[in-house]
Order: C-alpha cells, then sequence, then structure tokens
C-alpha cells in the first residue's frame, strides 16, 4: 500500500522496497490510542504493519512488534499495570527472552507495560509538577546499538512529539548506575526534562538491545509536514522519527550500514 | 460477606507528587498542622465464604504481582475485615 503525503506538494520519504517483507506487528489493548500512527510509521518506513490484538494468544510470524502509546485500561491501577497481564504480553516477554530477541519497542505506555512486565528495568510515577504535558521535545541518541536506533548516529539529537502524565522514570540509584554502565540509557531529554525523570532518561534498553522503551512519541515524526517544526513542510525535523522503524526493518533484513 | 482489605503505599524513598500537591492544599483550607502527605491506595477483596488460609496467601500473592509495583510501591497491610 502506498502512502500519498498529507501535504500536496510534500514529497514522502522514499521507502525502500526490499523492506517491505518486514513484518512489525502493532499491538491494540482497550485504551491504545497511536495504534493506527504506529502502524502508519511502519508503513512509511517500508516495512509492513502487522495488527495484533492484546487477547490473541499468538504473535504469528512477526520479525518485530511495537507496544504503542495511549491510556491501556484507562490507566486503573497503575499506567499498563492490566495490560502487562494480557494474553499477547506473555507470548511477547517469551519472544524478547528467547534467543530469538524479537525487537520490541514501548513507546509512552507501551514503556510502562514494559516496565511493569519487568523487560524493563525502573518504572514511570506522575510527572513531578502533576499536569499533563504535550510539547516538541528534543533528545539526544545515547546508544545508537539498539535494534531501534541503529539509523541514528551516536549522540544525535533528534526532535519529537512528547505527550504524558505519568512520565516521571524512577529507578533506585544502583540500577541507574548501572543502566549508565551498560550504555542501556538509550535516549536523554535535552534542555528541559519534562517530568523529572531520573538523570534526564527518556528511553532506556534491555541488556541485549532488542528491547526499547520510552515516553516521547517518534511514530507522530515520520512524515513531512506533520512532525515537529512543520510550519513550511519541508527541512525541519519533522521526520526525526521515521529512523527507529527504518533501524529495526534494516536489521531484519540483514542491511544496517 | 468477609473481605480482605489490602493498603499500598509509595515507598518512602519515592517522592510521591500527589501527596504533595495535597499537602500545598492543606493550608490553604485553614488546615496548618500537618507537614506532609502522602497518598496511597486501598484495595477491598470480597471473598464468598470464609477467608482459609489459603486464600489469604492467594491475596497477598495478588498484592505482591498486581496490586503494587514493588519498584515503586509497598504493600503495607493486609488484613481480613468481617462485613
Amino acid at each position: 500500500m502506498t502512502e500519498l503525503p498529507l501535504i500536496g506538494e510534500a514529497v514522502a520519504v522514499a521507502a525502500e522496497p526490499r523492506l517491505a517483507g518486514a513484518k512489525i506487528g502493532v499491538v491494540t489493548f482497550p485504551g491504545t490510542l497511536d495504534d493506527r500512527d504506529a502502524a502508519r510509521a511502519v508503513r512509511l518506513a517500508g516495512g509492513t504493519p502487522v495488527p495484533l490484538w492484546h487477547a490473541d494468544n499468538a504473535l504469528g510470524d512477526v520479525d518485530a512488534v511495537v507496544i504503542p502509546g495511549g491510556f491501556s485500561y484507562g490507566d486503573y491501577l497503575r499506567a499498563g499495570a492490566i495490560a502487562r497481564f494480557a494474553p499477547l504480553m506473555s507470548k511477547i516477554i517469551d519472544a524478547a527472552n528467547s534467543g530469538a530477541k524479537l525487537p520490541v519497542l514501548g513507546i509512552c505506555n507501551g514503556f510502562q507495560i514494559l516496565t511493569e512486565s519487568h523487560l524493563l528495568p525502573g518504572s514511570m510515577i506522575k510527572n513531578d509538577h502533576l499536569k499533563f504535558m504535550c510539547r516538541d521535545q528534543v533528545l539526544r541518541v545515547e546508544n545508537n546499538s539498539t535494534d531501534w536506533t541503529l539509523d541514528y548516529e551516536a549522540g544525535q539529537e533528534i526532535t519529537v512529539p512528547l505527550k504524558n502524565q505519568d512520565g516521571q522514570y524512577i529507578a533506585d540509584e544502583k540500577t541507574l548506575d548501572a543502566l549508565e554502565a551498560e550504555g542501556r540509557v538509550v535516549f536523554r531529554y535535552v534542555g528541559f526534562n519534562p517530568n523529572g525523570s531520573r538523570r534526564d532518561i527518556a528511553g532506556i534498553s534491555n541488556a541485549a538491545g532488542n528491547v526499547v522503551g520510552l515516553m516521547p512519541h517518534p511514530e507522530h515524526a515520520v512524515e513531512v509536514g506533520y512532525g515537529p517544526e512543520s510550519l513550511d513542510g519541508i527541512g525541519g525535523s519533522d521526520t526525526d522519527g521515521l529512523a527507529f522503524f527504518t533501524s529495526v526493518l534494516n536489521k531484519i533484513v540483514g542491511a544496517n550500514k | 460477606m468477609p473481605r480482605i482489605v489490602v493498603d499500598v503505599m509509595p515507598k518512602p524513598e519515592i517522592l510521591d507528587p500527589q501527596g504533595k500537591a495535597i499537602v500545598g492544599a492543606l493550608p490553604r483550607l485553614g488546615f496548618t498542622s500537618f507537614s506532609s502527605v502522602r497518598q496511597g491506595k486501598r484495595f477491598e477483596l470480597t471473598v464468598d465464604g470464609e477467608v482459609t488460609d489459603a486464600i489469604l496467601a492467594q491475596a497477598r500473592e495478588a498484592a505482591e504481582t498486581l496490586l503494587s509495583n514493588p519498584v515503586i510501591e509497598d504493600v503495607v497491610n493486609v488484613e481480613v475485615v468481617e462485613a
């Protein structure tokens, strides 16, 4: 399926046909909001999105999984706490921990679900200022060797939207020190810490680098004219999030630079 | 019918943003005697019939696995309350 650019004259980033065989599952829970955007991001990056339903008992033949943002189960109990026990999540946890090391990306509520699943350490609590916040956020790519960051430069600064209420990343000092020492802090907030996260951490990975979670939303910055700095529609950081998806697609087809 | 009450509190070392907001609001209403507030959660699990040791053990396990997140919260109380 070809995506038409949403702005008339703007040219969509050309997706590479050889990536189309890579299938990325996008999970929908009751209350998920950003599954359509995540699927669109996969398509724009050249891959094939596969809708997955939380109550399914099998992952099918997907090569990677995105757990998108939203408010699964209304954030009842704790953000991500109930979604974590969905039938499909146990399949995802097994596949992520297996020898095959299924690449898994958790965005926002997806990140919260990954911490509740213990695929990633720490937890998120309410923003230190207690308000929902929505803004274009600058991040630094601290580790470009995870499955989801291979197409970024180390130290590259990118701008993607951020929108959350429970976005304050916390973990004990020992865990934070270990994350830093092992290079598992993948993204850090630059210029402004929007939620009080410890050590400006915006995203982390597991030890193997196949599981990545972050609070900001790369899937909302994949299209010219509709990402941050999109006033002129061209030349901003509209598509800074696209490399998440090309990274994993290239990895799947064995073509990372 | 008896209920099992489970109380969950944020860990002491974790700043409780909600408690902080509440303690800020109290003096505006004239409640000036309170220097800090921490907000927790209370769960009431209703049991059909007698609360056996096995059922209480189940409640404790549920408290540790689902009702609380050990990274940020402590289960501070699990007790049986007769209706």
